[in-house]
């Protein structure tokens, strides 16, 4: 996918300005969000599953080589091939090698954001090959020549209305009034699509290192049907997300469902270990294990960031990020958005051109609460400005202005000592009186112009430090 | 057993006010020393004290914020209780401060052993008088107003403090609903200058349900919060006032006294 990290700014303000993507974010935090908090409220254990699968993660993030090596030897012990991709141009080509192996014309594709991050569905169309999104929202989107908004879900942006126009336009079909029409739409337009793909192609949620196994959860049961009715299936995944027994399953399934959706379970979770055996009738005749880095080295490789690698893809922490409820997921400019995708695009995309992602928080720690596995977003956020700004590990990633540089030197000058404290206050209440009306300020030059736009500034007052001498003897 | 009986003497309180309170909301200082006088307390403020340091450490200035941090555990570093009008900057001494002395083992010791005293105004009220004996403090009534609470969110997510500040709303006003109280004001320091935009949008959101509680009041235990939901509720007019809950607590005191 396209890096468009640099460009938050224009992206964002582009966001706000959109009533009807206003509109549809408005209603992520009565929907999932709140979803999500009565779920995990109604689990009694949550806070104990919580912990459990913390800890899970980080045990296996911190044997990360032993888990791949037992991953991979099951997979080959069922049958299946795995192909360890060391960035997303090697992942994407060796899946076009599979399909042009078996002379695929057409891969059906159950929702992947790594597949994003691959650029895979461009990969197989240079090969001429088609590919078909068949998970609802990515079918949508494909069919606009969009990008996916939200990790879960993708077409989270469009309304029902552009939804029926999508369709009509693209399809050929009448506009639909009733969601339920466009579903069954999509429905008959698939089926067919399922019938003819010589090859199926899904993501995974969790990967399990002593059975080989290959986990998915969804909703509409397209993962299913990507993973057995083509003779070959291709199973892509981030490295992260191996666990190490079946049991572990239970803990993560429930951590991962109820933080996405807030449903108890999934509609389905399909588990998937090797090819079709001699005694079976249905699944593929050839399984394909694609595990990719693709930069993911470099989170573990830091221990500042490691934990990122914990994280399950549910999407709680955006749908509880306040910022990412006004910009939305395309602002971030990569295939992950949210406070999780501030950290991880950064680290894999680039740091200084995503330099805005780290700043776009207010730091108010929305996203950790929601984190199933704890993840510290905003002290990752915090590490990250440091990096920005001082560049202590990664110093070719520096790109703090000098103008920014310089303010922050004088405002902490300004704050140096009682005098300064004194000193900067007299000259504020000097400077404000052409600027103060009824006790606030209501337009500021310079970069305090923005903060003005939307709301009044405070005149400074004659400090407490000068009013304790009356106060010291009462 | 003799029983001995010793002398009452008050505690020792250090008040570090915070930058934003020193310099735009004096006030609300003058209102955290007359609560803590009322309990009996000592009440001490060192001049030398400034800021600490959040604004550099948020926007990535570590650097920066190194020197204010020494200072404040250099006036700070002992056994008696800070207490903080701010949520924010009691979170930013008491959680943040050892990130950034992570290679400086002796202000780290400090840091630690300071990290301790740290309290938030409605905190250190709560802590001190028995949930039981809150009421007593407030003899006058309630006052005659609707008060909404903004759940600032350091004070919430980052100290855990929810129920003392409600505690103390309970007594002394009546407390409305305030729809998605938890939300960000969209403030977040510098990063509603970075982003006027996306934080105005967010305040927005945060005006419509103040307005919408139907409260004549909207506080919380954060200055700067207040100081960004005061510049909106101004801007668009509204009735609403915002106040900072030191100013409640001072004002139902003297009412009562």
């Amino acid at each position: 996918m396209e890096t468009k990290t640099r460009q938050f700014r224009q992206n964002s303000a582009a966001a706000l300005s959109d009533a009807n993507v206003q509109n549809n974010l408005a209603g992520l935090y009565s929907g999932f969000h709140s979803a999500r908090i009565t779920a995990s409220a109604a689990t009694s254990d949550w806070d104990e599953l919580s912990d459990v699968g913390r800890r899970i993660k980080a045990h296996v993030i911190e044997n990360l080589d032993y888990y791949l090596e037992m991953l991979a030897r099951n997979v080959e012990r069922a049958g299946g091939h795995v192909y360890f991709a060391k960035d997303a141009r090697a992942a994407a080509d060796y899946v076009a090698g599979v399909a042009r192996k078996h002379s695929v014309e057409m891969v059906i594709k159950s929702k992947s954001m790594l597949s994003e991050e691959m650029g895979l569905n461009e990969r197989l169309e240079e090969e001429g090959i088609e590919p078909v999104e068949t998970d609802l929202g990515e079918f949508i989107v494909q069919l606009a020549g969009d990008t996916p908004f939200h990790i879960i879900a993708p077409a989270i942006h469009k309304s029902r209305e552009d939804v029926s126009q999508l369709f009509r336009e693209a399809l050929g079909s009448p506009y639909y009034e009733d969601i339920e029409d466009l579903g069954r739409e999509a429905r008959v337009q698939l089926r067919q699509k399922f019938m003819e793909a010589g090859m199926g192609v899904s993501g995974a949620n969790f990967l399990v290192a002593e059975t080989g196994t290959v986990t998915l959860v969804t909703n509409e049961g397209n993962g299913r049907m990507c993973t057995s009715m083509p003779k070959v299936h291709v199973a892509i995944s981030g490295m992260e997300k191996v666990v190490p027994s079946i049991e572990d399953l239970s803990v993560f399934l429930r951590l991962l469902i109820r933080s996405a959706t807030g449903q108890m379970l999934s509609s389905y979770v399909t588990t998937v270990t090797g090819p079709r055996r001699e005694y079976e009738e249905d699944g593929p005749e050839e399984f394909h294990l694609v595990v990719v880095d693709n930069g993911r080295s470099r989170l573990l490789a830091d221990p500042d960031l490691r934990e990122a690698l914990f994280c399950l893809r549910c999407g709680a922490c955006m749908n509880a990020c306040p910022v990412y409820r006004k910009v939305g997921g395309h602002a971030y400019g990569w295939v992950y958005p949210g406070p999780i995708g501030a950290i991880v695009s950064p680290m894999l995309t680039g740091l200084s051109d995503a330099k805005d992602l780290p700043y776009a928080s207010t730091l108010c720690g929305a996203c950790k609460e929601a984190c199933p596995v704890g993840i510290d977003l905003p002290r990752m956020l915090l590490y990250l400005r440091k990096e920005l700004t001082q560049g202590d590990n990664y110093p070719d990633q520096r790109s703090a202005s000098a103008a920014e540089s310089a303010a922050m030197k004088g405002w902490r000058a300004s704050v140096s000592s009682d005098g300064a404290m004194r000193a900067a206050n007299l000259l504020a209440r000097l400077g404000q009186s052409a600027l103060s009306r009824g006790g606030h300020i209501s337009k500021l030059p310079g970069p305090m112009s923005g903060w003005t736009e939307h709301r009044d500034f405070p005149t400074a007052a004659k400090p407490f430090r000068s009013r304790w001498r009356e106060m010291k003897d009462q | 057993m003799p029983e001995f009986n010793f002398p009452d003497r008050p505690n020792r309180v250090h008040l570090f006010v915070t930058c934003v309170v020193d310099q735009f909301f004096p006030e609300v200082g003058e209102a955290v020393v007359k609560t803590l006088r009322a309990l009996g307390e000592d009440v001490r403020f060192d001049a030398a004290q400034t800021c600490c340091g959040q604004p550099a450490f948020n926007s990535g200035y570590w650097n920066e914020a190194k020197p204010l941090a020494r200072r404040f555990l250099s006036l700070y570093d002992g056994s008696e209780p800070v207490v903080m009008p701010s949520g924010s900057c009691a979170a930013m001494v008491r959680n943040y401060y050892h990130e950034l002395f992570a290679d400086d083992p002796v202000n780290l010791r400090r840091a630690e052993r300071t990290a301790r005293n740290i309290y938030e105004f409605t905190e250190y009220v709560a802590e001190k008088v028995d949930g039981d004996r809150l009421d007593e403090l407030f003899t006058g009534g309630k006052f005659d107003a609707r008060v909404a609470f903004h759940e600032a969110c350091h004070t919430r997510r980052e100290l855990g403090v929810d129920a003392q500040p409600k505690a103390l709303l309970d007594l002394l006003a009546d407390r409305v609903e305030l729809p998605q109280a938890e939300v960000c004001c969209g403030f977040g320091g510098t990063f509603s200058v970075k982003y006027p935009d996306i934080s105005g949008a967010m305040l927005r959101d945060k005006l419509d349900n103040i307005e919408a509680s139907g409260a004549d009041v909207v506080t919380a235990c954060d200055s700067s919060c207040l100081m960004h939901i005061r510049g909106g509720l101004q801007r668009r007019g509204s009735a609403v006032r915002a106040a900072h809950i030191a100013e409640l607590v001072a004002g139902g005191l003297e009412s009562g006294g």
